[in-house]
């Protein structure tokens, strides 16, 4: 990485502020939804993500699938959106289970912090699915109240949601209503808890401390204080 | 002299002929089976598929075979828990029985035969039939569901390709006018072509169908694939010998190749002239010596043709192969008969 | 299930069943077979709980979980550049396809971008992967019907494939070579003219098993008018890649969204697709892949630039906060990474979307009706590896 790396390098442009394709999207999905839309946003150029309420989650499936043309099943998972007690489980000089510091004793209380169309609760489904006549996609979210995890199934519409559903149930917890079958898909049968959760503790992590990111190495012809990140080397 | 008279004493016995005959037997049935598997399973197939097979054990590779055997030999017998002990134990030896009956019936010369039987190709296409018997025994009695699979399939499979098998031998027995092993020999050796004697009559000329009936239906009877469905490794992992380990399987395994050399005896007798060629005197004494070589050599180029196969195609299913058997080949067997029938009487 | 695909599949099951039962009077009781974990023909650990009557299958469940790694959680823990060590080892027989959805990923958070010359080497690789993959599911296609020899010639020929791959790499099966910002080295010497030669021998062996496996009887009786996946319902499960253009549906993530950071729109080739849906259809696409996949190869290493093969990405990397996915056209299907960053050394929660377990996930609805030995060949040509399944 010399200086001429900096030169060549072609700075993303500026994609349209405003994607008139995917506003178009959004903007017949609330007309089609109406109330069940919760929040969207769209990042132009990219994508879209519309949050939708849980009594509306089966019927945006069916208005994607049968009125929009999102025919392909792209993937169904889950957010945990509450942050890990046991830190980042990354470097154990910083471990917070570990070496707890005083600025972030309990991070099980920090504000959520959820990311694109929002969020008010702690698990979040998501699911992707994509039109490929014309190359779209949208991701569909949906808050799930912390008391009640609960969900409609989308295998009436999506048959291929079957085993994403399952494991989603088996991994974060979530019971999706109507599920003809909801065994456990990966785990064994008798296993306990939901390893996807915040959580649920990594206990290979656990148990030997990690060496982590102190043990980044130089790159070749780099002296210490050379041309690495400013961000990086306080950790 | 001293030597001349003690063999005429050893054979005048009942020890001597028996023990000789034995030996006979054995080699009859081994040796063809060891050169297929080494010249075919290990080789030929190897260098089809781009690879070398075999090079270390002896020159080329060549005691490989030992090798094995040693190793099967050394293996534990093992009985699965659920399985019927005694006919579990059994089933191999009946399958490599029905081998050792076929070659009874095959001459190898003018006057080197096992057994000189009128009706010798009725026995072998009977006592062919026995190894269904044993191999349904074992897959039934490995108390496994890829077993009694294989071997369900396997007595479907033998059962539908008895039928052209025999039809096919039939243009033949009614050539020659006879069902005698022997005779059938001396029938090519001595028969005419339309008239025409010069090389005399193998009936492989004259009997192309049939010929083509016989390799499509032992090919079948010898499940090699493309008809290797009792044993199909990607389906019911090995059919009826799953369960089988150490010994036991390498007796299925001899049974299989043995099996194959026999077959193809078969079919030199039938359709190549057997023990004798062209240009020769089929009454001649050096037949006894030179007719097992003749033999040999016939049966490698026939199980050259088997292997070829083998290594080429893919494998039928089950349905499909059962329709090859019920709607192409039989009536076309049928055809041939009556072709050949028509062609007797006006000849 | 949808109406739709209720019908198509009682047909299908009709067809079946009237070719097949010889005798209908018959009642007979019904038997559990279990194929696998260890199974021949699963190639993994894959299980099967198949109800039979007779040969014909009434249920079919898959089972699995034998091999679930937890990438998804482990991946929590890790920094952006561990991550990929991990995800080489989901689809292990092209693995460095499975690397660039996710370093793209990052790439889009962090907004930058390969410079244009690693992008070409990168979509080179992934695309010799791809070779390199489809070349085994072609020849153990072979060994699932029953012919040994197809698939020593795919090992043979995919050899000279993972030497170049292994040439630049240093791995050939997990490389781990694919970097934030652009690659982990340069390409060495005389590497472009050895993968040109390399990729003639591809096309030779495309060939070479069109006549030897495709144009066989056996195989084509074997194969055709089995295992029909009709488009919507293929759409519907999220079958993807060949599976679903065999189907007919004209899809290429390569040529229709092309992410950021590859330069499949720089060459020409063509994306096959067969009407008939069946496993013959499916063998059929593969094999085209593999022969668009050498021509790509071969179009690229000649319109490679010159320059440098890393961005500027700063030493420890830290990506932005912000939620991307990423899907490519990996040689099993569509593969995507959802990662979402809060700002941290390690993502905060990363989705992998791999393409075998929506290809699989349709077994349950195709195999009934069919034949044991039809089981094979279903599972052999929707072609799935058991890492990009159990993540």
């Amino acid at each position: 990485m010399s200086d001429e790396t900096a030169v060549e390098e072609t700075p993303i442009e500026d994609v349209a502020e405003v994607d008139e394709a995917r506003e178009a999207l959004v903007a017949t999905m609330t007309e089609k939804l109406s109330d069940g839309i919760v929040e969207t946003f769209v990042k132009p150029g990219d994508d879209v993500w519309i949050r939708v309420s849980r009594d509306a989650w089966v019927e945006t499936a069916n208005v994607l699938k049968s009125e929009m043309g999102f025919g392909f099943f792209n993937f169904l998972s889950a957010i945990d959106w509450k942050p890990s007690p046991f830190g980042r489980d990354m470097d154990s000089q910083v471990d917070l289970a570990m070496n707890p510091t005083d600025e972030t004793t309990d991070v099980g209380d920090a504000p959520l912090e959820t990311g694109y169309a929002g969020g008010d609760t702690r698990f979040q489904l998501f699911a992707r699915v994509n039109d490929v006549t014309t190359a779209r996609a949208v991701t569909i979210k949906c808050d799930l109240p912390d008391d009640d995890l609960t969900a409609p199934t989308w295998i009436p519409v999506y048959p291929g949601a079957n085993w994403h559903e399952r494991e989603a149930a088996e991994m974060f917890g979530i019971e999706f209503t109507g599920h003809p079958n909801l065994r456990k898909l990966y785990l064994p049968g008798e296993f306990e808890g939901y390893p996807m959760r915040k959580d649920f503790a990594l206990l290979a992590r656990r148990i030997k401390p990690w060496p982590g990111i102190v043990d980044v190495e130089q790159m070749p012809g780099e002296d210490e204080d050379g041309d690495a990140s400013e961000e990086g080397s306080g950790a | 002299m001293i030597l001349a008279s003690w063999l005429d004493t050893v054979f005048d016995s009942f020890w001597g002929p028996t023990v000789f005959r034995s030996i006979g037997g054995l080699a009859a049935v081994l040796l063809p089976a060891g050169a297929i598997v080494y010249l075919y399973l290990f080789k030929m197939m190897s260098f089809m598929q781009s690879r070398l097979g075999p090079t270390e054990a002896g020159p080329y590779g060549s005691l490989q075979l030992v090798a094995e055997v040693g190793k099967w030999l050394q293996k534990e017998d093992i009985f699965p828990r659920k399985a019927d002990r005694i006919v579990f134990a059994a089933a191999p030896f009946v399958v490599l029985m029905s081998s050792f009956l076929l070659v009874l019936v095959v001459p190898f010369g003018p006057d080197a035969w096992f057994v000189n039987l009128d009706t010798g190709i009725y026995f072998a296409l009977a006592v062919s039939s026995v190894s269904v018997i044993g191999i349904l025994m074992a897959g039934w009695a490995s108390a496994s569901k890829y077993s009694m699979l294989g071997g369900l399939r396997a007595a479907a499979q033998l059962i539908a390709y008895e039928l052209p098998l025999v039809l096919a031998v039939i243009g033949v027995v009614i050539q020659a006018g006879t069902l005698n092993m022997q005779d059938i020999v001396l029938a090519q050796a001595e028969g005419e072509i339309f008239g025409w004697g010069g090389i005399g009559n193998p009936f492989i000329l004259t009997q192309l169908l049939g010929f083509f009936i016989f390799m499509v239906a032992m090919q079948a009877e010898l499940t090699q694939p493309p008809f290797d469905m009792p044993v199909a490794e990607s389906e019911i992992v090995t059919g009826y010998m799953t369960e089988y380990s150490g010994i036991r399987f390498l007796l299925f395994f001899i049974g299989e190749f043995a099996t194959a050399g026999i077959f193809a005896m078969i079919a030199s007798v039938l359709f190549l002239g057997g023990w004798w060629v062209p240009g020769l005197d089929p009454d001649s004494n050096w037949f006894n010596v030179l007719g097992p070589l003749v033999m040999f050599a016939k049966v490698i180029v026939v199980t050259f043709l088997i292997f070829w196969f083998r290594i080429t195609y893919p494998r039928f299913r089950e349905d499909q192969l059962q329709k090859l058997a019920w709607k192409i080949l039989i009536p076309l067997s049928l055809a041939n008969i009556v072709a050949t029938g028509i062609l007797k009487v006006a000849f | 299930m949808t109406s739709i695909s209720e019908t198509e599949q009682l047909r299908y099951i009709s067809q079946q069943a009237a070719d097949a039962r010889v005798n209908v009077e018959i009642e007979t009781e019904g038997m559990t077979l279990n194929l696998g974990p260890q199974h021949p023909a699963t190639h993994g650990t894959l299980r099967i709980i198949a109800k039979l009557d007779g040969e014909q299958v009434v249920a079919a469940e898959p089972v699995m979980g034998y091999m679930h790694r937890g990438y998804e959680k482990l991946a929590e823990v890790r920094t952006y550049p561990q991550v990929t060590t991990l995800i080489n080892r989901i689809d292990w027989t092209g693995s460095f396809a499975n690397e660039t959805p996710f370093i793209l990923a990052a790439e889009k958070l962090m907004e930058i971008e390969a410079p244009p010359r690693a992008q070409y080497i990168r979509t080179i690789l992934h695309e010799m992967s791809r070779v390199a993959n489809v070349m085994l599911g072609i020849g153990d296609m072979g060994v699932q019907v029953g012919a040994t020899t197809p698939v020593f010639y795919a090992f043979r020929d995919r050899e000279y494939v993972l030497n170049q791959i292994e040439a630049v790499t240093g791995g050939r099966f997990h490389p781990n070579f694919d970097r934030i910002g652009g690659l982990k080295d340069d390409l060495p010497a005389g590497w472009i003219q050895n993968t040109k030669n390399a990729m003639g021998k591809v096309e030779e062996f495309c060939d070479q098993i069109e006549d030897l496996m495709y144009g066989n009887e056996i195989f084509q009786a074997r194969t055709r008018g089995i295992g029909i996946i009709p488009k919507d319902v293929g759409l519907a499960y999220g079958l993807s890649g060949v599976n679903i253009r065999a189907s007919g549906v004209d899809w290429d993530v390569r040529r229709d969204a092309l992410p950021r950071g590859l330069v499949y729109d720089q060459v020409d080739w063509k994306v096959w697709t067969h009407p008939d849906g069946d496993c013959y259809s499916r063998m059929w696409v593969r094999l085209q892949e593999v022969r668009e996949g050498a021509k790509i190869v071969t179009q690229l290493l000649s319109q490679i630039p010159s320059g440098p093969i890393m961005a500027k990405v700063p030493r420890i990397i830290k990506v932005p906060a912000g939620e991307a996915f990423v899907e490519t056209e990996n040689p099993l299907g569509v593969m995507g990474y959802y990662v979402i960053s809060k700002g941290d050394l390690n993502p905060y929660r990363v989705k992998i979307r791999s393409a075998s377990f929506n290809n699989v996930s349709i077994t349950p609805w195709l195999l009934k009706g069919v034949f044991v030995p039809d089981i094979i060949s279903i599972l052999g040509s929707l072609y799935f590896i058991l890492g990009d399944i159990d993540r």
